[in-house]
């Protein structure tokens, strides 16, 4: 076959391809449903036999969002004010927390719901593939699918990186020779993996 | 108080801590930073950058490698607002990015 296994390729004319068996298809599939399961439902859907006018007052945007107490949604929707540098460090951290949780309110609806399309647009593509046996089948992505995937392949990263606690570059270097038996090295293979399908999906755009 | 205020609740309640912490001054810039993290790669946070800013790729390619090696770079700066649009774009993307008042 043409392709190398486990890379993305440009696609003349625009757009990415890539090789995928049977294994690599179920792997992928079930960590995006992972994903979506994280995040969460996106804004509830106006109720049918509701009063019309009724949904233009149930702005989901407005309601309070808690801030996450899980790490890896922490990842994926961290607080605008008040990062690590020295910035900040004169700044009331209350006041610093009252801004994120206002900047929240207003923003998080709107990221949870690009992180879902995302992540259902890996699913959806998965889904319209038909590989069989030991033949890979060949997805192509093309009009807004590429930065679709790109976009839910980071944020798998980032959550499979929250779970393993990779938090410095050499701690992560030491997660990369993990004996065999280890019981997480089917998740660092996984995120490994996950790393050079974004590296060759970037470079075909 | 005894008194009508129209200041937000949240600086009367910090009205103690005046003294030892900063105010918000409406004259200072504020500026979007991304900040390093182990995990986003080096060429998705110079796409980001390309992609979202408009910034040439030796420009992209420079900043990320602030990132990269100082551990956070100023990627834009303007209004609070402005910067506020900026930092949910990071968001999106999935950059760990903050906007801060740029006394520094």
């Amino acid at each position: 076959m043409g392709r190398s296994a486990g890379m993305f390729e440009a696609l003349k004319g625009g757009g990415a391809a890539i090789a995928l068996d049977e294994v690599e298809v179920s792997i992928l599939r079930s960590l995006a449903v992972q994903l979506l399961e994280l995040i969460g439902p996106g804004a509830p859907e106006p109720d049918e036999g509701a009063d019309p006018l009724a949904a233009l007052f149930a702005e989901s945007g407005q309601k309070p969002v808690e801030r996450p107490s899980d790490p890896a949604l922490m990842r994926l929707f961290p607080d605008a004010y008040g990062g690590p540098g020295p910035e900040d460090r004169t700044v009331d951290p209350a006041e610093l927390a009252a801004r994120s949780a206002e900047f929240r309110r207003f923003t998080e609806n709107d990221l949870r719901s690009r992180k879902r399309e995302d992540a259902l647009a890996v699913v959806r593509s998965l889904d319209g593939l038909t590989p069989g046996g030991d033949d890979a089948a060949v997805l192509e992505l093309t009009g807004e699918l590429p930065l679709r995937w790109l976009g839910a392949l980071n944020d798998l990263r980032l959550t499979i990186a929250a779970r393993l606690d990779i938090t410095e570059d050499d701690e992560s270097a030491m997660l990369f020779r993990l004996p065999d038996d280890d019981p997480r090295k089917p998740m660092v293979m996984a995120y490994l993996w996950l790393g050079g399908l974004q590296e060759t999906l970037i470079e075909t755009l | 108080m005894g008194q009508v205020s129209v200041a937000p609740i949240e600086i009367e309640r910090t009205e103690s801590a005046e003294e030892t912490f900063a105010v918000p001054e409406p004259d200072v810039p504020w500026v979007t930073l991304v900040h390093n993290d182990p995990v986003n790669l080096m060429s998705y946070v110079t796409y980001v950058f390309q992609a979202y800013f408009g910034y040439s790729k030796d420009k992209a390619h420079k900043l990320m490698l602030d990132v990269h090696h100082k551990g956070r770079a100023i990627v834009s700066s303007g209004t609070r607002e402005e910067m506020e649009r900026d930092v949910q774009a990071m968001h999106g993307y999935g950059l760990w990015a903050t906007l801060s008042q740029d006394r520094i």
